[in-house]
């Protein structure tokens, strides 16, 4: 094993005591219970009698546990998570900002948790009202002409927006038949196109790492459905021309898409709605501070201008003329429902809560925030690391591992390390026009102690590489599990819990551990 | 603003080591005419305690204090405290997709343990780890089962919740997939002739929901013989996952799209739920979503990663079985700890009870009106025609704070104007049934 201790001192890592845990099937023994039903008060029935051939007898290896076990199960498990409130998590493009806990505790009002998705219009003044407040807030922010507030995620929105220009093109005649779109765009973009049933054209891009514009006038024709755009674009960097670029779809009849993953660039400094975007999305879970809660849920609303209006999904919330608000389903021309209902709601509540906290000075102030923050790392690092596009970094900052891989330590080694100073790595190898991309995205929530942490820890780890390259390589060392077999895991997949034949101890139970280190 | 860990100093000397002379500058690169000078026209700044106070505003506007019997693909559970105790560790809620399972052993542990628990209750071999919610999971496991399949075309029976319906449209008509509506009988049960007559060469998939948007339970190996017969896979969509605990699981079919929000989630005026695919293990390179899979680390020790990514967006872009990234992972955590709770028989005598009520309910109220659907076994829903207008009779009813089932014209016009779904739960009591035949006498 490699010599574990650190170039620098860590200002930030702590140990503290291990704890093991098994599945919670390991756990678990016949006859123990959490919970108690309310009595029954009307008569007991005989499901074996009422379902006949369809009753189920046995649930195999569902848990039985007390509750205090239960408790002690998850909390052990949530020990061995790193997440934003224990510290900077600089995931560029995935924008991991404070998530405030009032949203939490507004989401859970019982006239809101407890609304039923077909309970009376007349009974959900209140739910419709607050998707009206948001829709008319997220309009504002994004300077377009109205909004769907129905898909799931970000791709889901990517899907929406897609299908919206389709609609569009088809109203006039002919879908066309390809989305054009920059290599250093996210996988989601390509995915959703060809779930739209176009075909992917892959633009490239320049030297500056931002649209080839002689590229694009090159490559859009009649057959060319859209652009889907992210801007800023996936290195930190505002694509300056982009009104020429809408310009130049507009002129052949194609749609300019943008995907808003990074508005935490653009808040209240400038609006897409004004400089020549079509349709977009946003991102609730990244821009509007919903929790990402380990993967999701999310929310993509979808921002467009009038032109795609009538295509909407429905249904959409409209205003009747005594001022009551309602769902119109009444959409000849939609693209018809793209989720049932109206969409992930708990995450409308937050993210309205969220914009009330800051209203447009905060909103603002949470944007230069973030710019200032990308920036004042950037500056610190320049020296440090390769930085491959030199143009102005507006919320993220994309180094090269250039300089450290001729040592052999690659942007995902010292990702990794970065975990032993008691951060989440930055986004590996991502965006793919980057070589080894280190996609550092600091958020305005941190504050500039935290920063220097982070800087420092970067800098002590370029160190590493050059002194002691393996330590990089082999890192993280201070983690409960050290590096994971993901070739294995693949090879042969155990997706599942099972039982040992035998009855004896599962063969790949964990062994006692009192060695290993924990955060 | 209090969100922001920032004082004035700080931001000027930050501003003076990047070496620039204002905020201003660093967004130089944004064309001036593109420069949004104004304020934002949203509302204000507000306090804390303003921002409960609006909400509770808006949460007064709504529903509260009524019986409900609506159910429809949201359902009305007790939901025990442990799941909010868990999901608000931060740990838990403000943790990203687990990329780097050296620090997400807690989010990725609980995942296998999802898995196992949806494989073990809907009978299939590999699960994912959250897809958005039950409808589009229907439609991705339609796509699926076109690429297994190699075929093109979907038979779906018209006993699958109307807005899954919709939204299986909006996905197969730009995959061209065409699909073909398969009614059903008296019983309420999916017409088996007609079935067998939709299904063709072509034929991918057949997709139902058990029990149905009526209530009813399917005969799951009956269709699972028709379709296999012909060389079609079969998906069963379950949209109240805790009949599981006491409807035999759809063993015989070969991908199952559930929505879990029964097991713990909050109604929440539609979202965000808990989509998931289940199927058998032969598909799993065809199937979307992420999958987590155990393994051990460089000491030997056991421990878990995403895993099989060679089938997702960021890896093969267009090539994708699908182009879902964020999924809905903290529901399904909720889903993980409510599961873990009730357990192995407590989960069944929860689905007991609820068949309880709505048998009792269907019985009382089957004093009034007539009881549509009556030769097959049925999990907690009914439809009833009440003898008039179900709108009609649904307004008469708000006024005892009741809110009545859900009226089906608009969907199933030849139900006629009278018929509506009612649901009861666990959670509705024998008072609240005997109000409602009150108030409908
Ligand atoms: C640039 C970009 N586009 C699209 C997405 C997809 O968004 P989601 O994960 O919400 O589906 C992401 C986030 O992962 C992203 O960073």
């Amino acid at each position: 094993m490699s010599d574990t201790k650190f170039v620098g001192t860590p200002r930030k890592v702590t140990t503290h005591v291990n704890q093991n845990e098994d599945l919670i099937f390991e756990k678990s023994s016949a006859g123990k219970k959490a919970y108690r039903l309310a009595e029954l008060d009307v008569p007991a029935v005989d499901a074996a009698s009422l379902l006949g051939d369809a009753a189920r007898t046995d649930l195999g290896v569902m848990p039985e546990l007390s509750e205090i076990e239960i408790v002690r199960h998850f909390t052990r498990l949530s020990t061995w998570n790193y997440a934003i409130d224990l510290g900077m998590y600089p995931l560029g493009s995935c924008t991991m900002k404070y998530n405030p806990r009032v949203n939490e505790l507004v989401s859970r009002l019982e006239g809101i948790a407890e609304a039923h998705p077909y309970q009376p219009e007349s009974l959900s003044q209140g739910v419709l009202g607050i998707m009206k407040l948001l829709s008319d807030c997220l309009v504002e922010i994004t300077g377009m002409d109205t909004i769907t507030l129905q898909p799931a995620a970000g791709a889901h929105g990517e899907f929406t927006g897609i299908l919206l220009a389709r609609a569009y093109h088809e109203a006039k005649g002919n879908p066309r038949k390809k989305v054009l779109i920059p290599d250093s765009a996210h996988g989601t973009n390509p995915a959703t196109a060809a779930v739209c049933g176009y075909q992917v054209a892959n633009l490239k891009s320049n030297a500056q790492g931002m649209v080839d514009i002689a590229e694009l006038e090159r490559m859009v024709d009649e057959d060319t459905a859209a652009l889907m755009l992210t801007n800023p674009s996936t290195i930190g960097v505002f694509e300056s021309e982009i009104h020429k670029i809408a310009d130049i779809l507009h002129a052949k009849g194609a749609l300019l898409y943008m995907d808003g993953a990074n508005m935490n660039a653009l808040v209240g400094k400038t609006r897409p709605g004004d400089f020549g975007v079509d349709v977009m999305h946003l991102n609730l879970h990244k821009t509007f501070s919903t929790p990402h809660g380990g993967g999701g849920p999310g929310s993509g609303p979808v921002a467009c201008k009038k032109i795609l209006e009538p295509f909407l999904p429905k249904p959409v919330v409209v205003t009747r003329p005594d001022g009551t608000l309602a769902l119109d389903y009444d959409r000849p021309q939609s693209i018809g429902r793209v989720r049932m209902f109206y969409g992930n709601f708990g995450m409308f509540v937050r993210a309205l809560a969220y914009i009330l906290a800051n209203g447009p000075d905060g909103l603002r102030q949470t944007t230069e925030d973030a710019v200032l923050n990308a920036n004042y790392i950037r500056a610190k690092l320049e020296d440090t690391f390769d930085l491959q596009y030199k143009t102005r970094s507006l919320h993220e900052v994309v180094f090269s591992d250039r300089r450290q891989a001729k040592n052999g330590v690659k942007t995902g080694d010292m990702g990794k390390r970065l975990i032993d100073y008691g951060f989440h790595a930055y986004t590996v190898s991502f965006p793919m026009v980057v070589q080894g991309a280190m996609m550092i995205e600091p958020t305005e929530s941190e504050s500039r102690e935290e920063l220097d942490l982070l800087i420092d820890a970067l800098k002590q780890i370029a160190r590493e590489a050059e002194e002691n390259p393996e330590l990089v390589q082999t890192a993280p060392h201070a983690t409960r599990l050290r590096r994971l077999d993901e070739t294995t895991a693949a090879r042969k997949p155990v997706l599942r819990w099972k039982p040992a034949p035998n009855g004896a101890a599962d063969s790949s139970a964990l062994t006692p551990d009192t060695a290993a280190k924990e955060w | 603003m209090r969100y922001l860990p920032k004082s004035p100093a700080d931001r000027e000397e930050m501003l003076a080591e990047i070496g620039v002379a204002s905020i201003d500058d660093l967004f130089s690169t944004i064309p001036a005419e593109y420069q949004f000078k104004r304020d934002l026209a949203i509302p204000r700044q507000h306090g804390e305690s303003e921002i409960i106070d609006r909400f509770r505003e808006f949460a007064n506007q709504n529903a509260t204090g009524y019986a409900s019997f609506l159910g429809a693909g949201v359902y009305r559970h007790y939901r025990p405290v442990l799941i909010d105790t868990v999901v608000s560790r931060g740990e838990f809620l403000t943790s990203y997709t687990p990329y780097q399972p050296e620090i997400a052993q807690g989010t990725l542990q609980a995942m296998f343990e999802f898995q196992t628990m949806i494989c073990e209750l809907t009978g299939m071999e590999i699960a994912n780890a959250s897809m958005y919610d039950g409808s589009t999971g229907a439609a991705e496991a339609i796509m699926m089962a076109v690429r297994v399949t190699g075929r093109d075309g979907a038979v779906i029976a018209r006993t699958v919740h109307p807005e899954y319906r919709e939204v299986v449209a909006t996905y197969a008509q730009h995959q061209e997939i065409p699909l073909v509506e398969a009614g059903y009988s008296e019983s309420g049960r999916v017409d088996l002739a007609a079935l067998d007559a939709a299904i063709d060469d072509n034929t991918a998939c057949v997709l139902i929901q058990s029990p149905n948007f009526f209530g009813t339970i399917e005969d799951v190996a009956a269709i699972a013989e028709i379709a296999h017969k012909k060389g079609a896979l079969l998906i069963v969509s379950i949209a109240e996952a805790i009949s599981l605990g006491i409807v035999r699981p759809p063993a015989e079919a070969d991908i199952v799209s559930l929505e879990a929000q029964s097991f713990g989630v909050a109604p929440s005026y539609g979202g965000p739920f808990c989509g998931v695919i289940a199927c058998k293990e032969k598909f799993l390179r065809q199937m979307p979503g992420r999958i987590v899979g155990e393994t051990k680390d460089m000491d030997g020790k056991r421990g878990f990663v995403l895993t099989l990514s060679t089938r997702e967006q960021h890896i093969r872009r267009e090539k994708a079985t699908s182009n879902i990234c964020t999924n809905q992972a903290l529901v399904a955590m909720m889903t993980t700890v409510f599961l873990t709770v009730y357990g192995k028989e407590g989960l069944k005598e929860l689905a007991v009870h609820n068949l309880a009520k709505a048998k009792y309910a269907a019985d009382t109220l089957g004093g009034i009106g007539k009881v549509l659907f009556n030769g097959a076994p049925r999990f907690h829903e009914f439809v009833i025609d009440l003898g008039k207008d179900a709108e009609a009779v649904n307004t008469a009813l708000l006024e005892r704070k009741i809110i009545g089932g859900l009226p089906l014209a608009r969907w199933y016009p030849e139900l006629g104007a009278n018929a509506s779904l009612w649901c009861a739960t666990e959670l509705t009591t024998k008072a609240q049934i005997d109000a409602a035949a009150e108030a409908l006498k």
